[in-house]
């Protein structure tokens, strides 16, 4: 009861604060930038000739990857930046002492904002995932093999690192939660573009740089999860599985990835509970 | 102190046919941040229907112990019960209003969305009309549909002391209510804390306004440096008085008789003696007859009754003994 009456003023106060409305007008036109870039891939002259339907559609499956990973990283720097505010910001401004002096738990204020931000998070990443997804279809006909694999884990990473800004911004200012949150997310990447890199040349220690980062923060490696689902398998095969672009993922993610990116959600959320608890306001 | 008499009411609630618990009962707390001692060893209760004043200068730990009682802050070391359970079990809160000293609301919402909010976060069955009538309580009737990021201080002032009173509290936690509110304010402030004395709600009441604390408290708790430097009612606290002087052709002898009586200070030819607590009626009248036959012009004798303001300062300034 507490927990939804939360969710729901979180909901309300992303809307309020037009947070939705920038998003959806910043969304739509990255949509139809995207499609009309699309658009030009048909028929573009090129050094090695006219690109056909089929190279297309290749091409157009490693940038849909490139583009997803835009909007993976507007919702995960929106996420990070409300999460920041919700929990340091209002224990801040003193917004927090009328709320918590009612007779809720700490623990089910928390698990409501958590719960409102990753309907948020996720709700946009699925909406607008989607929509890119049809504006492709749309346009050079091109369908990944698992769309909804794909949305799905793409929201799992927002979850990750929203969750990572609430822990952040129970210990830390909130400015600077969503500072360290989206710099640990970037890290996380470059660090498996590194690891990949490791693995196009051989070289094992470049390589666990990648592995080790995904198992601290989980965010990258849902992300290259996501990348396999929306990507056309012919592009694996003609990039070549070592090839080492940042791109293109060469395998889906394993259950056990998974289950300890559902472990490491649930253990930073009871963290941040358990610092939360003891937090004087 | 009824330290006493408030273990046999938290008693009471248990056995359900004593008197109800205090609204407030707190022992012992302390509280330390970083290497400064902000509270210590702190205690005292505010009955049912009871309204007590918390005063002490800036930094003496009132809205520390505030936020200790509310389980905003964690107590180093104590126990507090608040309507009769402990403050780590949120049912504790369930009948509480609590004004902060920062009061700050979503300012996203309207006033009454504000007011609902904190009705369904308190769980409490408040119908919409009563919740409009709280609000004009408070003078924001005709505001009530209007996002509070446009309120001035002394309207969002207004709005917590709304959002205070509107889950039908059994106990009003206030902190600093008028710091932000015209005199027309204040003196509605005073209006809703008597009528929730008047309805045996229990008010605890932290303020700079020390006439505002005279006017409608029924107890006095005086903290400074984090410690309870003096407590009581009013009449105890007040019960001192003093006796003004205006005399002529004062000598030794008559300065000695003076002393006598109580404590002397003499401003040209006014003298002031501190009575004792308990008059019998016949100090002054008995003090006059010796001036006189010592040979004192008595010019005039005004009785003095010391002001809350001026026990406050004479106890934060350790010129007397606390009660």
């Amino acid at each position: 009861m507490i927990v939804l009456t939360i969710a729901g003023l979180t909901l309300r106060e992303a809307a309020r604060r037009k947070v939705v409305w920038a998003l959806l007008a910043l969304t739509v036109v990255l949509l139809a930038l995207s499609g009309w870039g699309f658009s030009r891939l048909i028929g573009l002259d090129t050094e090695l000739g006219t690109l056909t339907s089929g190279e297309a559609r290749l091409v157009a499956s490693l940038l849909i990857n490139l583009i997803m990973f835009g909007f993976s990283l507007i919702a995960a720097i929106g996420t990070a930046f409300l999460a920041g505010p919700t929990l340091a910001g209002e224990v801040e401004s003193g917004q927090a002492l009328a709320v918590l002096a009612r007779p809720v738990r700490r623990s089910s204020v928390l698990l409501g904002k958590w719960l409102g931000l990753l309907t948020f998070g996720c709700g946009y990443v699925a909406l607008a995932g989607l929509a890119q997804l049809l504006v492709v279809r749309g346009v050079v006909g091109y369908w990944p093999p698992s769309p909804a694999a794909g949305l799905a884990l793409l929201a799992a990473e927002t979850i990750v690192l929203l969750t990572l800004a609430l822990l952040l911004s129970s210990a830390i200012s909130p400015m600077a939660s969503g500072i360290v949150a989206v710099g640990l997310f970037g890290a996380t990447w470059v660090a498996g573009v590194v690891g990949g890199i490791g693995g196009a040349l051989g070289n094992e220690g470049v390589e666990r740089v990648g592995s080790v980062s995904r198992v601290l923060l989980p965010t990258d490696g849902l992300w290259r999860g996501a990348m396999n689902a929306f990507q056309d398998p012919v592009a694996l095969v003609q990039m070549g599985p070592e090839g080492g672009f940042p791109f293109l993922a060469d395998a889906p993610l394993s259950p056990a990835y998974l289950a300890w990116a559902v472990l490491w959600v649930a253990v930073v959320l009871g963290l941040t509970a358990l610092s939360f608890q003891r937090r004087d306001i | 102190m009824a330290t006493g008499t408030t273990a046999a009411g938290t008693a009471g609630g248990v056995l359900g046919d004593l008197p109800p618990s205090p609204a407030v009962w707190c022992s012992g707390l302390r509280k330390r941040y970083g290497r400064r001692t902000a509270v210590d060893d702190v205690s005292f209760s505010v009955g049912r229907g009871e309204v007590v004043g918390l005063l002490g200068p800036n930094g003496a730990g009132k809205t520390s112990v505030i936020k200790m009682l509310l389980g905003l802050v964690r107590p180093d070391a104590g126990e507090v019960l608040l309507l009769g359970r402990p403050s780590s079990d949120p049912r504790s809160r369930s009948a509480v209003g609590y004004l902060p000293e920062l009061f700050r609301y979503q300012p996203w919402l309207t006033a009454s969305e504000v007011l609902d909010l904190h009705v369904r976060l308190s769980r409490a069955d408040v119908p919409a009309e009563e919740r409009r009538e709280c609000l004009a309580l408070v003078g924001l009737a005709e505001r009530t549909g209007d996002r509070v990021g446009g309120f001035s201080k002394g309207m969002q002032q207004r709005l917590g002391l709304a959002v205070a009173l509107v889950a039908r509290p059994e106990l009003v936690v206030l902190d600093e209510p008028t710091s932000a509110l015209d005199p027309l304010g204040r003196v509605d402030v005073r209006d809703i804390v008597l009528s929730l004395r008047a309805r045996g709600v229990a008010v605890l009441l932290n303020s700079h306004l020390i006439g505002e604390v005279e006017r409608v408290c029924d107890r006095v708790v005086i903290l400074d440096r984090g410690r309870v430097a003096a407590s009581g009612t009013l009449t105890e606290l007040l019960g001192q008085h003093e006796v003004r002087l205006r005399l002529g052709e004062v000598g030794p002898q008559v300065e000695e008789r003076l002393r006598a009586t109580g404590t002397l200070t003499r401003s040209g030819d006014w003298f002031t003696v501190a009575l004792a607590a308990e008059d019998d009626g016949v100090t002054v009248p008995d003090l006059v007859r010796d001036l006189v036959g010592l040979g004192v012009h008595v010019h005039a004798v005004e009785p003095v009754r010391i002001s809350l303001e001026e026990r406050l300062l004479a106890v934060l300034r350790h010129e007397e003994a606390a009660p």
